[in-house]
């Protein structure tokens, strides 16, 4: 039997604005319990909630972003359920009038791209913590993380493999923070993926069961946890079973899914409007600036790397990853006369590997934007070599000063005049006879030694392609 | 619609109350005559009528995104029922 | 010194024929003194502070209008550092930590707070028997209910225990108990007051409003009262006027109309008889009167009682036992601690209404009770809009009957449909007032007036121009 995997993700981004989606209490991370809970947050009676204007806009570029209608008149509704960390004894989603509607993204998995459907995005208020293990006979609850706004992102059940799902959530989680409105911290938890996942025979068209799966907080999880579930279905179809729609939790440490104990009658929620807020109704002027605000996409700037610069579609992809990589790129490549295809390579090689190595984010690297960008026209304009440049980079990333400085301090400008390069290669010439009559009897390889020769001579600095020019005509 | 004594137990559940055999028996019946009150809804037809959730023809107002609160848990957790170490507790949950 | 009006006693403070201190232990001795069990809360030594306070800002003419004022204020409203229960055992512990934007507006205005008022628990009920702190007497007849939910700051206010008094009006809950009581009672426009730190029974409904023993008093608490809350998402922006501006115009040429449903069978005889007298009286100072229709109105209690219910249900789902108020003892686990804190911190009506509510919102039921009353109080404004496009205001009675007697009703939909004349205007977010119109086997009826939005001036100057053209709202029971 043929079975294909149907996966459904749904993400829920942390916005990171300053105060919570409710209340103007602080929404930053690692405070001291409670301390961040206002009267509005701890649900006291009478408290109201008043809108933050920020979370809207944050939505709307999400939405923008994924080409999706804007539901400029949008709803908040009640999701009644008890919880010890839910203050309120409900929670303030958005059912039928979500603020961002159907929209999409495009993924790539081995080298072939596919759009995945985004279903929906609705805003909501974070629950606060449940801590088990402080005491035994107690559950403890932090409430800090209560009101912390959400933008719950929901795929259409597009994806076939876990590869997939893992490509599209970090096509999201990459997007997120190109647009600054998560900071996808999946540690602290700004960044959750939840996946439905079913299997059917393959040609069917109808879904199978699916079970979702919690607690998945990193993208090698994700794309673990749903192989088990795969698995797992599998074998219950197999087998002739049925399988169960229920909530599975991850556990990373034994890799394998636990079904949650769940109650038929807890799933009631019974949604209504919130009376406690009015329909929203964003307006065309603060569409237009919230439009104003978009940074370009990074489609829009692959597409544009491409022609503007000439790029392939692979470099083009990798600089566009990660909005700050691209802004170094631009930095980088603003500078006039920038070669910058070779400045593309070097930021893509040796300064990633560096970064990398050091486990630095790009936004904090010890060479700058601008200094690399002459450490290349150095290569470019043939100052030093390329091999050469590689040992300027470790000592401009050592903090020993700027390439013209490092260049100058070490002596290492590359040798291009003619007359000293001809007067080097005559004396190796001269030197290694034996080596001249293998040349002559064709054994072209042997250039190489007499190369080597001629950069062992001038301490590498020669210029290579004159080298090799000057022997070539001298040689024959 | 009338309610049976399991569905007013299930209701009450939903809510998290929880009614004692007389209780059930009682609320069964007054729940029954409120229900049977509010029923006239369907008498009226209102096909095509746009809900009012609210008097006011109004749309949600923005606030700015700024912290305004300080910590105050100190006076909040001063009236709370059981708390350790700034936390509220309650009998352990089992996930 | 008590049969004073608000209005006489803000004189008196002004031109220091006696003190804030004064007067504010004269009350407080009469408060003690009484057997009406009109307060929860009694602030004594909160409210001499508040008093002297006052004084001091009198002497350095460095005070407001109703500095110095003494009142009741309702137990629905948050009053930091005193306790707040809304009437109810869920929140007998529950000392409050933060003001509510009312409580605040009237602190800085140098009001003094005297204590809290009794009410039905969280503002259910229409008679004030519904409390965990005991039924509240009618000081008219001490047998009788002084009408709910705001009963106890209505008895303050007709037994002269308070200047003024502080209620909130969900389904009538400030018109009605003034009508039994024989006082005057106001329900702004919705958004008009602020309903932040108000403990929320119906959120699209609630709203608060002054108690006192005349218009002219109504004018002078609402002006401190209303207002815009940016803490409030459905507080109005609209500008505060003064409302005591237009007290005086003529009403001559007013409009009258009277809805022939609020006008028909169950309306008492002797009710019916004075607010007839009420209108006449109306007559001659040169209004005109037509009979209107509101054909919707009848359903306005099937649509009360499916949206509030609804509401509250979710509304009260915060009282848990987890970061405040009532918690049972011992609770074994989570759901243990749930069930028997609510259970036993909530009184039966309370628990009724969030049953209706939990049920009407369920799976299944949305469309066929809360959206469809949602949609027939449209059509309930709709009726006030074509009829104020004949007319300026509509009158009519406030309750079917006068106060009847505690205990006398224990069945809960007997209780609603008391409510049908009051409901339609919490409905439609309309202004409405009850004011003294006569007597009818020596308990109080009361006169309803209700006006288009934001007509909180109209509705007054009409009041204020009926009480110079008689005298009811100057009647106290004798013993007071």
């Amino acid at each position: 039997m043929n079975w294909e995997t149907v996966i459904g993700l749904e993400i829920h981004a942390q916005l990171n604005t300053k105060s919570k989606i409710f209340s103007s209490a602080s929404t930053e991370y690692g405070a001291k319990p409670n301390s961040q809970a206002c009267a509005v947050d701890l649900g006291l009676p009478g408290v109201l909630p008043v809108l933050n204007k920020e979370v809207v806009s944050k939505a709307i570029k999400f939405g923008l972003a994924v080409k999706a209608k804007i539901n400029q008149r949008n709803i908040f509704d009640r999701k009644n359920y008890f919880y010890p960390d839910l203050p309120k004894g409900y929670q303030i989603s958005q059912l039928d009038w979500p603020i961002v509607g159907e929209g999409q993204i495009e993924i790539s998995v081995d080298n072939t791209t596919k759009v995945i459907g985004v279903t929906r995005a609705h805003l909501e208020e974070d629950a606060g913590k449940s801590i088990h293990d402080l005491y035994d006979e107690y559950t403890a609850v932090d409430l800090n993380r209560a009101g912390t706004p959400l933008l719950e992102i929901v795929s259409e059940p597009d994806m076939r493999s876990a590869k997939e799902a893992v490509s599209y959530a970090k096509k999201i989680h990459e997007l997120v923070q190109y647009l600054d409105i998560c900071d996808g911290n999946m540690q602290e938890g700004s960044f959750r993926c939840d996946a439905n996942v079913s299997i059917r025979p393959a040609g069917d068209n109808k879904l199978g069961t699916r079970a979702e799966l919690k607690n998945i907080n990193s993208f090698k999880f994700l794309e673990r946890a749903i192989n088990l579930e795969v698995d797992r279905q599998q074998d219950i179809l197999e087998d002739g079973g049925k399988v169960v729609q229920e909530t599975r939790l991850y556990d990373s440490i034994k890799n394998e899914t636990r079904s949650m104990r769940s109650k038929e009658e807890a799933n009631d929620y019974r949604y209504f409007p919130d009376p406690d807020l009015l329909p929203v109704e964003i307006s065309d002027e603060l569409m237009s600036q919230i439009m104003t605000e978009l940074p370009e996409l990074p489609s829009e700037k692959k597409a544009r790397y491409i022609s503007e610069f000439e790029l392939s579609e692979y470099d083009a992809g990798v600089l566009t990853s990660q909005k700050s990589l691209a802004d170094y790129f631009e930095k980088a490549v603003s500078i006039s006369n920038t070669n910058v295809k070779l400045c593309a390579n070097w930021i893509m090689g040796d300064l990633l590997a560096a970064l990398n190595k050091e486990q630095i984010d790009i936004t904090n690297s010890p060479i700058c934007a601008e200094d690399l960008s002459l450490l290349v026209s150095r290569i470019d304009d043939d100052t030093i070599s390329g091999k050469i440049a590689k040992d300027v980079f470790k000592s401009m990333w050592n903090g020993e000063g700027s390439a013209d400085e490092v260049i100058k301090e070490k002596g290492l400008k590359q040798i291009t005049d003619s007359s000293e390069i001809e007067s080097i290669i005559d004396s190796i010439i001269a030197a290694n006879a034996p080596q001249v009559e293998q040349f002559k009897s064709g054994n072209e390889k042997i250039i190489g030694f007499f190369v080597g020769q001629a950069m062992k001579a001038t301490g590498g600095k020669a210029n290579p392609k004159q080298v090799n020019e000057l022997l070539r005509k001298k040689l024959t | 619609m009338s309610l049976n004594e399991e569905k007013v137990s299930q209701i009450a559940y939903l809510a998290r109350l929880k009614l004692s055999d007389e209780e059930l028996e009682i609320n069964t019946n007054e729940l029954n005559n409120i229900l049977q009150l509010v029923e006239q809804l369907q008498e009226i037809e209102a096909e095509g009528v746009e809900p009012m959730a609210h008097p006011l023809h109004m749309s949600q107002r923005l606030r700015v995104d700024e912290v305004k609160e300080k910590d105050d848990s100190n006076n909040f957790q001063s009236i709370a029922p059981k708390t350790g170490n700034g936390h509220y507790l309650v009998p352990t949950v089992i996930d | 010194m008590h049969t004073k009006t608000l209005t006489q006693l803000v004189d008196g403070l002004a031109k220091k024929e006696f003190s804030s201190t004064e007067i504010t232990q004269h009350f407080i001795n009469r408060i003690k003194s009484s057997k009406l069990n009109a307060f929860i809360t009694v602030t004594e030594d909160l409210a001499l502070e508040q008093a002297r306070v006052a004084d001091d800002r009198i002497a350095n003419n460095d005070n407001g209008v109703l500095t110095g004022v003494p009142y009741a204020h309702k137990d629905i409203f948050c009053t930091k550092g005193v306790k707040t229960s809304a009437g109810s055992k869920m929140l007998d512990n529950f000392i409050a930590p933060y003001d509510s934007t009312v409580s605040h507006k009237l602190n800085t205005a140098g009001t003094v707070m005297l204590g809290k008022s009794n009410m039905d628990e969280f503002a259910m009920g229409s008679s004030n028997e519904n409390s965990y702190y005991g039924s509240v007497k009618n000081p008219w007849n001490l047998n009788k209910i002084p009408g709910g939910s705001s009963g106890g700051s209505a008895a303050s206010v007709a037994a002269r225990l308070s200047p003024f008094a502080t209620g909130t009006d969900t389904g009538g809950s400030i018109r009605q108990p003034s009508s039994l009581c024989g006082i005057t009672g106001l329900k702004p426009t919705y958004g008009r007051v602020s309903r932040y730190g108000m403990i929320a029974y119906a959120s699209s409904l609630d709203q608060a409003g002054p108690m006192t023993q005349t218009a002219e008093d109504a004018a002078l608490v609402l002006n401190v009262m209303a207002g815009f809350d940016s803490k409030d998402s459905t507080s109005s922006d609209k500008n505060v006027e003064d409302y005591t501006a237009k007290l005086e115009d003529s009403i001559k040429g007013l409009k009258i109309g009277l809805p022939k449903e609020f006008f028909s069978e169950g309306l008492d005889d002797g009710v019916a008889e004075n607010i007839m007298h009420a209108i006449k009286e109306f007559e001659s100072m040169g209004a005109s009167v037509k009979e209107i229709s509101l054909p919707n109105s009848s359903y306005a209690i099937p649509t009360y009682y499916i949206v509030a219910p609804c509401e509250c249900s979710s509304n009260l789902s915060r009282m848990d036992g987890v970061r405040y108020g009532y918690r049972c003892e011992d609770p074994k686990d989570l759901e243990d601690l749930y069930l028997r804190s609510r259970s036993e911190g909530f009184g039966k009506e309370v628990q009724r209404r969030i049953m209706i509510g939990a049920y009407a919102l369920s799976a299944g039921y949305y469309d066929a009770y809360y959206l469809k009353a949602q949609k027939v109080r449209h059509l309930i404004s709709d009726d006030f809009k074509r009829a104020f496009k004949d007319v300026d205001v509509v009158m009519g009675p406030v309750s079917p009957t006068t106060a009847f007697d505690l205990g006398s009703v224990k069945d809960p939909v007997s209780m609603y449909l008391a409510d049908i004349y009051t409901l339609s205007a919490n409905l439609a977010g309309l202004p409405g007032m009850s004011i003294p119109a006569g007597f009818s086997n020596n308990l109080p009826v009361g006169l309803q007036l209700i006006g288009n939005y934001w007509s909180e001036s109209i509705l007054l100057n009409i009041a204020h121009k009926f009480q110079q053209q008689t005298d009811w709202h100057n009647k106290a029971p004798k013993e007071y």
